[in-house]
C-alpha cells in the first residue's frame, strides 16, 4: 500500500484545486502515468503516478483544494504500509512533478537570436529621459491621467513616490499634466452609454470569478452572444452596484385625485401633442420640484476628485423598454417645461426608441432617472442607480386597493414609489424627505399647481 | 478539403500562439472577453516553446550537468562512464515541451478561449480569413497581432541541407566537425551544447566580437570558455561560399582578409530573425510595417488601426518571450478598459552560456556611445565565499550608476546562475533603485546574490571585500 500524498509543487505555492481526474479507484495505473491535475495559481500540472499498482482510493473532486501533503491518493502495490519508504519515496517524487505550463519558466527564458537584432534596443534612456518611479507609482499616475513625467520628485535619486503624484493633483496651476482619456475601444455611437465608468478597479476580497460549469453536461443549451445594448447594461450595472452602497427607500401614493384630473385632462387632449398626458409626466414635474429642495439627489460623487457636484439642471432620464434593449431617454430641463410639454417630449422620445432612432445626445446628460416599471406588472421593484447618478425612482403598478381614510376603509388608487439613492453622499433621513416631498404633491393636485 | 466552412465572431481575436498570443488569451480570457486563438501549428507555444528557449534549455542543462559532473573530480567526485546519449536526450527534450505544450492547451481550455488551426489574414479592419483551417473566417472586435518571427537564412547555400538551430534542436546526429556561423546567442548556446555533445566546433563572427551587444568585460570570460571547448573561433569573418562536399559541406570563409576553404560534416547558420508580418494582409487595415517588417505600436500596444493591436517580436525591440509576455499583459488589459501601458524601464537580456552571461539596462558600450557619464563598480566572484565552494569563480557582477544621483542605471553579470541573478537587476530598474537601496539590502550568506552587494559597495566607494577602485 502506497500513500501518495501533495509533493511540494515549488515556488511557494502550499495548494492546488483538483482540476481533473486521470485514475478512479479500482484502475490500475502504471508509473508515470498521469495521475490527477492540478490548478496552482501558477500553473497547471499533471502529477504522475509514483507507482505501478492498482488505485485503492482517490481523495478528493474536481473543484476541490488540495494542500501539500495531503494525501491524493493510495495505490496498492504489492508492499505493506511503510511509513518511512513512502516518506523517502516522496522526496524523490517531488523532481518527478512535471510543470506543465509556467509563464515564470517561460519568461525566464530567452529565445535563440543571432546578431540580426540587438538584444538592447529597449534599453532605457537613461537618467535624462527615464520616469524614475516603482511600476505601482506609474500606474498610479495613468489611473489618475497625470503625465508622471511632469510631477516634481521627492524621492531618493530623483524618484517620484505616490505621494509626489498625488500631491501633483492638488496642484490648481499644471492643467498641462493630465492626459486625456484613451480613446474608448469601443465606438461612442452606442446607445445607452452616458459615460465611460472610470478606469479603476482594485481586486475585492472574496469576489472570485470561476469559470461557469459545462450546462451541456445537464441538457441542451444555446448560447448567444452578449452584444451592444446588452453588454453595456451589463456593464453599467455591475459598476453600479459594485461602486455605490444602494439603500432604497419605499412609499405609496394615494393618485385617486390625481388620476381624476389626469384621465379629464387626457379626454379633452386626446390626439393633440402631449395629449397621452401619462402618470409618467405628473411624476416627472413632481420630482423635479423636489430635486430643487433636495439637491443631493440631483448630484454625482467624483471619487477621483473627492468631490460632490451638484447639478444646476434638471435632465430626468427615463427607463425604456424597446427591441433592442433598456434605453434611458433624457428629458431635458424640465424645470423649465410644463406638464403638457413634458408629456410630449415623452411621447416623441418614446416613438424614437420604438423606431430605434434614438441618438447619443438623446441619451446623454441625464441628471436623475425615473423607471415606469408598473404598468407591465408588479406591486414594487428596487431599482439600480444609473451611474453616476445619484438616485433613482422606480413606479410601479396603480391599483385599487382598501386604505384606511379618516377611520374608515376605502377604495382608493394607490402608487408605489421606491427611491435607490446612493448612501456614500445622501442619507436616509434626506431621501425620506424628498420621497414624502413627492407623494403629498402627487396626492394633492393643488399642491402640484401651486408648488411646482 | 474543408467541410462545413463557417465564419465565427469573437470579442478578441488573437494571432499566434506563442508566448505572447497564448499569455494575452489568458489574460484578456480572464478579464472577461471572449477570446479566439489562432495558430498556424498543430501545437501552442510558437518558437519559444517548440523550437527556442525551451528545448534548447533542456539541452544546455544537461551538457553542464556533465561538464559540472566532470568538473567535480577535483573535488573528489568521479564516474568512471560518463557520457551523454543523444536519442535520450531528444527524447527528454521532447517531453519536456510535450509537457509544457499541454499545459497551454489545459490552460486555455479552462478560460474558454476557442483556439483555432490556421493562417489568418485580414480582409477588413474587423475581420480575418483563415486559411488551412476548418473555420473560413473570423469577425472580431479587437484583434492582437502576436504572430511572431522567424529565422533568417543565409543567402548562401540556400539549397543545402545546412541547419537552422530548428534543425538543431532535434539532434539529427552529432557532427564529428560542425562550422557554427553566427557568433550570437543562439550559435554561442548551440555551439556549447555540440561541443559538449563531442562535436569539434568551429565559429565564425562577422563582427569583431562575440555577443557584440554586450560589453566586453562580460563576454571575455564567456568566450574564454568557449575557446577551451571550441575548435576555432573566426572573428571579422565571412561565410562567402557553401557548397556540398563528399563528406558534408566546403566552407568558403574569408578570415581577416585571406580566403580559405574548409569542409565541415554540418553548418549552422545562426544569424538572427525576421518578423512575421509580410503574410498578414496588413495592407487591408492600413498597417505598414517599417523596413525591417516591424509593426509600430502606442505604448497601450496599438497599431495605426485603432482596434488592431500587435505584440513581441512583431514590435520594436529585442525579439525575446519575456517582453512578449509583459506586452501581451498589458495589450489585454487595455482591451479590457485598464489603464495599462507597455512603461517598462528595462528588459534583460540572458544567455545561457557557460558561464551564463545576463545584463539589463545601460552597458558601459553604449554610455560611451552616448557620452554618458557613469560610475562603474566591478565584484570578481572569485572574491565571494559561495562561488568558491561551488568550484565556479569564473566571473564578475558590475553595477552601473550615475555618478550624480547614484541611480542604478545597467547591471551586468558573467557567471553561474547569472540569468537568475539578473532579476534583482532588473528589479532595482524598475523601481527606481539607487546605489544606497541594493547596498543596505540583506542578502543571504553564503550565496552568488552576495556579488550584487558587493558591487554596489565597490560603486559606491564603500567596500569592505575589495580595494575599491579609483579613477
Amino acid at each position: 500500500m502506497y500513500e501518495f500524498k501533495l509533493p511540494d509543487l515549488g515556488e511557494g505555492v502550499h495548494e492546488g484545486e483538483i482540476l481533473k481526474w486521470h485514475v478512479t479507484a479500482g484502475a490500475a495505473i502504471q508509473e508515470d502515468d498521469p495521475l490527477v491535475d492540478v490548478e496552482t495559481d501558477k500553473a497547471a500540472i499533471t502529477i504522475p503516478s509514483p507507482r505501478t499498482g492498482t488505485i485503492v482510493s482517490v481523495t478528493g473532486n474536481v473543484g476541490d483544494t488540495i494542500l501539500v501533503g495531503d494525501v491524493v491518493v493510495v495505490i496498492d502495490d504489492g508492499t505493506k504500509s511503510d511509513m518511512v519508504t513512502a516518506s523517502v519515496a516522496q522526496d524523490a517524487e517531488v523532481s518527478r512533478v512535471e510543470v506543465l505550463s509556467s509563464t515564470q519558466a517561460v519568461a525566464r527564458d530567452t529565445k535563440p537570436n543571432g546578431d540580426g537584432r540587438s538584444l538592447v534596443a529597449a534599453t532605457p534612456a537613461a537618467s535624462w529621459g527615464r520616469v524614475v518611479a516603482a511600476p505601482a507609482t506609474r500606474r498610479l499616475a495613468r489611473e489618475m491621467r497625470i503625465d508622471i513625467q511632469l510631477v516634481p520628485p521627492t524621492g531618493p535619486g530623483g524618484r517620484v513616490t505616490p505621494e509626489d503624484v498625488k500631491r501633483f493633483t492638488d496642484q490648481p496651476d499644471t492643467p498641462s499634466g493630465i492626459i486625456e482619456p484613451d480613446t474608448a475601444v469601443e465606438e461612442p455611437q452606442e446607445p445607452a452609454e452616458v459615460e465611460r465608468a472610470a478606469p479603476s478597479s482594485h481586486a475585492i476580497p472574496f469576489l472570485d470569478l470561476e469559470p461557469l460549469p459545462d450546462f451541456t453536461q445537464w441538457g441542451p443549451v444555446e448560447k448567444e452572444p452578449l452584444r451592444s445594448i446588452r453588454r453595456k447594461v451589463a456593464h453599467k450595472m455591475v459598476t453600479s452596484m459594485v461602486l455605490v452602497p444602494h439603500v432604497a427607500h419605499m412609499d405609496e401614493v394615494d393618485v385617486t385625485a390625481l388620476e381624476e384630473l389626469r384621465r379629464g385632462e387626457k379626454e379633452r387632449r386626446a390626439g393633440q401633442p402631449g395629449g397621452k398626458m401619462t402618470l409618467l409626466s405628473f411624476v416627472i414635474k413632481t420630482v423635479t420640484a423636489g430635486l430643487k429642495t433636495a439637491p443631493v439627489f440631483n448630484a454625482s460623487l467624483d471619487p477621483f476628485g473627492e468631490e460632490i457636484i451638484y447639478k444646476k439642471f434638471y435632465n430626468i432620464g427615463v427607463a425604456a423598454d424597446t427591441e433592442r434593449g433598456l434605453v434611458v431617454p433624457v428629458i431635458r430641463d424640465t424645470d423649465e417645461k410644463s406638464i403638457l410639454q413634458v408629456s410630449a417630449e415623452i411621447e416623441e422620445a418614446a416613438a424614437k426608441a420604438r423606431e430605434g432612432t434614438l441618438s447619443v445626445e438623446d441619451l446623454r446628460g441625464g441628471t436623475f432617472t425615473i423607471t415606469n416599471i408598473g404598468p407591465l406588472g408588479g406591486t414594487g421593484m428596487i431599482p439600480t442607480i444609473n451611474y453616476p447618478e445619484v438616485a433613482i425612482l422606480a413606479m410601479g403598478r396603480v391599483q385599487e386597493k382598501p386604505v384606511v381614510v379618516d377611520g374608515e376603509i376605502v377604495v382608493r388608487k394607490m402608487l408605489p414609489l421606491t427611491l435607490a439613492f446612493d448612501h456614500r453622499i445622501a442619507d436616509g433621513a434626506e431621501a425620506a424627505r424628498f420621497v414624502s416631498d413627492i407623494v403629498r404633491r402627487l396626492s394633492d393636485p393643488n399642491a402640484l399647481l401651486i408648488e411646482t | 478539403m474543408v467541410v462545413g466552412s463557417l465564419r465565427q465572431e469573437t470579442e478578441v481575436a488573437i494571432i499566434g500562439g506563442g508566448p505572447g498570443g497564448y499569455v494575452a488569451a489568458l489574460r484578456a480570457a480572464d478579464l472577461g472577453k471572449e477570446v479566439t486563438l489562432i495558430e498556424e501549428r498543430e501545437r501552442l507555444g510558437g518558437v519559444c516553446l517548440l523550437e527556442g528557449c525551451i528545448p534548447s534549455k533542456a539541452m544546455i542543462s544537461l551538457v553542464e550537468m556533465a561538464s559540472a559532473a566532470r568538473e567535480a573530480a577535483k573535488a573528489g567526485l568521479t564516474f568512471d562512464n560518463l557520457r551523454i546519449d543523444p536519442d535520450a536526450l531528444r527524447e527528454w527534450t521532447e517531453s519536456v515541451v510535450d509537457g509544457l505544450t499541454r499545459g497551454i492547451d489545459g490552460l486555455l481550455k479552462r478560460r474558454g478561449v476557442e483556439v483555432i488551426q490556421g493562417r489568418a489574414k485580414f480582409d477588413g479592419s474587423r475581420s480575418l480569413i483563415l486559411e488551412n483551417s476548418d473555420t473560413a473566417g473570423i469577425d472580431f472586435r479587437e484583434c492582437i497581432i502576436a504572430t511572431g518571427s522567424r529565422i533568417d537564412e543565409l543567402p548562401l547555400g540556400y539549397d543545402l541541407p545546412v541547419w537552422s538551430s530548428v534543425e538543431a534542436l532535434q539532434i539529427p546526429e552529432v557532427p564529428e566537425r560542425l562550422l557554427v556561423i553566427g557568433g550570437g546567442y543562439i550559435g554561442l548556446e548551440m555551439g556549447l551544447v555540440y561541443a559538449g555533445l563531442g562535436s569539434k566546433v568551429t565559429m565564425v563572427e562577422f563582427l569583431p566580437r562575440l555577443m557584440a551587444g554586450a560589453d566586453p568585460d562580460l563576454t571575455d570570460v564567456v568566450v574564454k570558455n568557449c575557446k577551451k571547448k571550441f575548435e576555432a573561433i573566426m572573428v571579422e569573418s565571412n561565410v562567402l561560399a557553401v557548397e556540398q562536399a563528399s563528406s558534408g559541406f566546403a566552407v568558403t570563409i574569408e578570415h581577416q582578409g585571406e580566403t580559405k576553404k574548409e569542409e565541415f560534416d554540418q553548418v549552422l547558420v545562426a544569424i538572427g530573425r525576421k518578423p512575421n508580418t509580410d503574410k498578414l494582409g496588413l495592407e487591408t487595415v492600413g498597417i505598414t510595417p517599417d523596413d525591417d517588417g516591424l509593426i509600430e505600436v502606442t505604448p497601450e500596444g496599438r497599431t495605426s488601426a485603432s482596434n488592431i493591436f500587435a505584440i513581441g517580436d512583431v514590435t520594436a525591440g529585442p525579439p525575446l518571450a519575456h517582453k512578449a509576455i509583459r506586452e501581451a499583459k498589458v495589450v489585454a488589459e487595455v482591451i479590457a478598459g485598464k489603464p495599462s501601458a507597455f512603461d517598462n524601464q528595462a528588459i534583460p537580456a540572458v544567455v545561457f552560456t557557460d558561464p551564463e552571461l545576463a545584463w539589463v539596462g545601460l552597458t558601459e558600450r553604449e554610455a560611451a556611445l552616448r557620452g554618458t557619464k557613469i560610475n562603474v563598480g566591478r565584484f570578481p566572484l572569485a572574491a565571494l565565499g559561495r562561488a568558491r565552494t561551488m568550484g565556479r569563480t569564473d566571473g564578475l557582477v558590475k553595477i552601473i550608476s550615475d555618478p550624480e544621483s547614484n541611480l542604478v542605471l545597467g547591471v551586468g553579470m558573467v557567471g553561474a546562475h547569472a540569468s537568475e541573478l539578473i532579476a534583482e537587476g532588473t528589479l532595482a530598474l524598475e523601481m527606481g533603485a539607487t546605489l544606497e537601496d541594493l547596498m543596505v539590502t540583506i542578502h543571504p550568506h553564503p550565496t552568488l546574490s552576495e556579488a550584487i552587494m558587493e558591487a554596489t559597495e565597490v560603486a559606491a566607494g564603500s567596500a569592505v571585500h575589495v580595494q575599491a577602485e579609483k579613477g
